[in-house]
C-alpha cells in the first residue's frame, strides 16, 4: 500500500518531457518533488504563475508570489506571471498538458465530486470546474476509500459534481487504474496488495484482464 | 495627459453607498485592496453583494467586513479559510454564490470588454449549471455565463502613474487587471505613485484608460496567508 508520498511518486512517472502541468492542493503538489530531473517541465499555478519552483528560503518569502494554495513559493528562469482570465485561458484552451488533482468521490464513467459536502463542508470550486472541464489528461490522485473505509470510487458520485466524464485516470494507495466506457480498468496494483483486496475497496465496477502488475515506483 | 489622482482613501471611496455591488481584486490575501477594504469598515457600509475570489481570513481582507455584517452576498470561487463567513453561510445569514474561478474572471473581462455574455465548459452537468442556457459547440456542452454588473472596483496595484497607468507585482496580479474597468467606477490603491513619464509604456500591465482614481496606499502589511520555506 502506498502512503501520499507514494501516490506522488507514482503520478510523477506520467509528467513527460515538454509538459506544462497543473497541480491541485494536497497530494497532488506533492508530484513537483519526484518529477525526473531530466526532463523539461513547467508547473502552472492557477493563481497567475508558470515555472513555479520550490518554496523559498526562509527570510526569502514574498507576500506577492504565491501558488494556488496560498503557499509562499519561488520562480525558476523562464517562469512568467499574468493575471486571472489569462491563466484560465490556458486552462480552457487546452494549453495546459496534464491536469493532477484531487477528488473525494470519482464514479465509473469519468465523474468527478471533490468541492462540497451538503450541509457539512463548502469550500467552494475555486478553479476546479475550469479545469475538469477543459483539460484533455487529468489524473485523480486520492486515497481508494474515505476515513469510515468506505469506497471512493463509485458506480454513481453521490456528492454534488464538479465535472462529468472528465476522469481519465485514477492513482490510488492501491492501485492505478483507467477510466473506460465499461469502468475502471485495474492498470497496476501498489506494492503488496493483491487484486482481491482492491476488488472490495471499489464500489464500481472494476475491470480485471489477465494478470495485474504491481506498479514499478 | 489625463490625471487620476485622488487625495486618498476618503476622496476615492466617495460615491460608495449601502447595497452596492463591488468588485475587489486579490487571490486569498495576495494583491488585495487592503486600504479600501480598510476605509469600508470605517464607513460602515451595509449590504454590500462583494465579487472577489476569497472571503479573507477571519480578521484580515474582507473578513473584516463580514465580521461586522457589512456583507449581504458574497460571489466567489473558493471560500475555506474563513470560520466567519462559513458560519454566517451555513447559517444562512450571509448569500452565497459559489462560481468557477475562471468563470469569475472571465466574467469580470467581460464587463470590461464590452461582452454581455460567453459560454464556457465550466460547471456543466454541475449544480452551477442551473437555470443556464446551454449549448453545443463542436460535439461539446457549454454553459452561457453573462458579465457582471458592477458599480465600483477596487484594486490593488504595484506602481501605478498620474494618468492611471498600472504595474502589478508577483501573483498580486490575479483579478486585479481583469477588474479594472469593468464596474461604473474603478479605484486603484498603489504602492508607488510616480509622476506620468517615469513608467516605460512598453511595460504597463493596465493603461489608465480602464482606471477612474488612483492614489497611494498609506500602509501594506501585505499579510502571508501560509508561510512555507524550506532550509538551506
Amino acid at each position: 500500500m502506498l502512503d501520499k508520498n507514494g501516490i506522488a511518486k507514482r503520478i510523477a512517472k506520467e509528467v513527460q518531457d515538454g509538459y506544462y502541468v497543473n497541480l491541485g492542493i494536497g497530494i497532488p503538489t506533492l508530484v513537483a518533488n519526484f518529477v525526473r530531473e531530466d526532463i523539461s517541465v513547467e508547473f502552472q499555478s492557477e493563481n497567475g504563475v508558470l515555472g513555479m519552483g520550490p518554496f523559498p528560503f526562509e527570510g526569502e518569502e514574498d507576500a506577492d508570489i504565491i501558488n494556488a494554495g496560498k503557499q509562499t513559493i519561488t520562480t525558476l528562469p523562464g517562469a512568467s506571471f499574468f493575471d486571472s482570465a489569462t491563466s484560465f485561458g490556458m486552462i480552457r484552451g487546452k494549453h495546459v498538458d496534464l491536469t493532477i488533482l484531487g477528488a473525494m468521490e470519482v464514479s465509473e464513467n469519468g465523474d468527478i465530486a471533490n468541492w462540497k459536502i451538503p450541509g457539512k463542508m463548502v469550500k467552494g470550486m475555486g478553479g476546479a470546474m475550469d479545469l475538469v472541464a477543459s483539460a484533455e489528461n487529468i489524473i485523480v490522485a486520492m486515497m481508494h476509500t474515505n476515513r469510515a473505509g468506505e469506497s471512493k470510487l463509485l458506480k454513481n458520485c453521490t456528492l454534488p459534481l464538479t465535472g462529468v466524464e472528465c476522469v481519465k485516470k485514477i492513482v490510488t494507495n492501491l492501485a492505478v487504474l483507467e477510466v473506460t466506457n465499461e469502468g475502471f480498468l485495474l492498470l497496476e496494483r501498489a506494492p503488496g496488495v493483491t487484486v482481491e483486496e482492491i476488488q472490495k475497496a471499489t464500489e464500481g465496477n472494476l475491470i480485471i484482464k489477465g494478470d495485474v502488475p504491481e506498479m514499478i515506483l | 495627459m489625463i490625471k487620476k489622482v485622488v487625495s486618498g482613501v476618503h476622496e476615492a471611496l466617495e460615491g460608495v453607498t449601502d447595497g452596492m455591488t463591488l468588485m475587489l481584486g486579490g487571490f486569498g490575501l495576495c494583491g488585495i485592496p487592503e486600504n479600501c477594504i480598510a476605509h469600508l469598515v470605517t464607513l460602515n457600509i451595509k449590504g454590500l453583494t462583494c465579487i472577489s475570489n476569497n472571503a479573507g481570513v477571519d480578521d484580515f481582507g474582507l473578513g473584516l467586513l463580514l465580521q461586522k455584517r457589512q456583507i449581504r452576498k458574497m460571489i466567489s470561487s473558493y471560500v475555506g479559510e474563513n470560520d466567519e463567513f462559513e458560519r454566517q453561510m451555513l447559517s444562512g445569514e450571509l448569500e452565497v454564490e459559489l462560481t468557477p474561478q475562471g468563470t469569475l474572471a472571465e466574467k469580470c473581462r467581460a464587463a470590461k470588454a464590452g461582452i454581455p455574455a460567453f459560454f464556457t465548459p465550466a460547471g456543466y452537468g454541475t449544480e452551477v449549471a442551473k437555470g443556464k442556457e446551454t449549448r453545443e459547440f463542436n460535439g461539446k456542452m457549454y454553459l452561457m455565463e453573462e458579465a457582471y454588473k458592477a458599480d465600483f472596483a477596487f484594486v490593488k496595484a504595484w506602481k501605478g502613474d498620474e494618468a492611471g497607468n498600472l504595474i502589478f507585482k508577483g501573483t498580486a496580479r490575479n483579478f486585479n487587471p481583469c477588474m479594472c474597468g469593468a464596474a461604473k467606477v474603478t479605484v486603484v490603491e498603489v504602492e508607488e505613485l510616480v509622476p506620468a513619464g517615469s513608467l516605460d509604456p512598453n511595460q504597463i500591465h493596465v493603461p489608465g484608460i480602464f482606471v477612474n482614481r488612483i492614489f497611494k496606499g498609506e500602509t501594506y502589511e501585505k499579510r502571508i496567508e501560509k508561510r512555507t520555506v524550506r532550509t538551506k
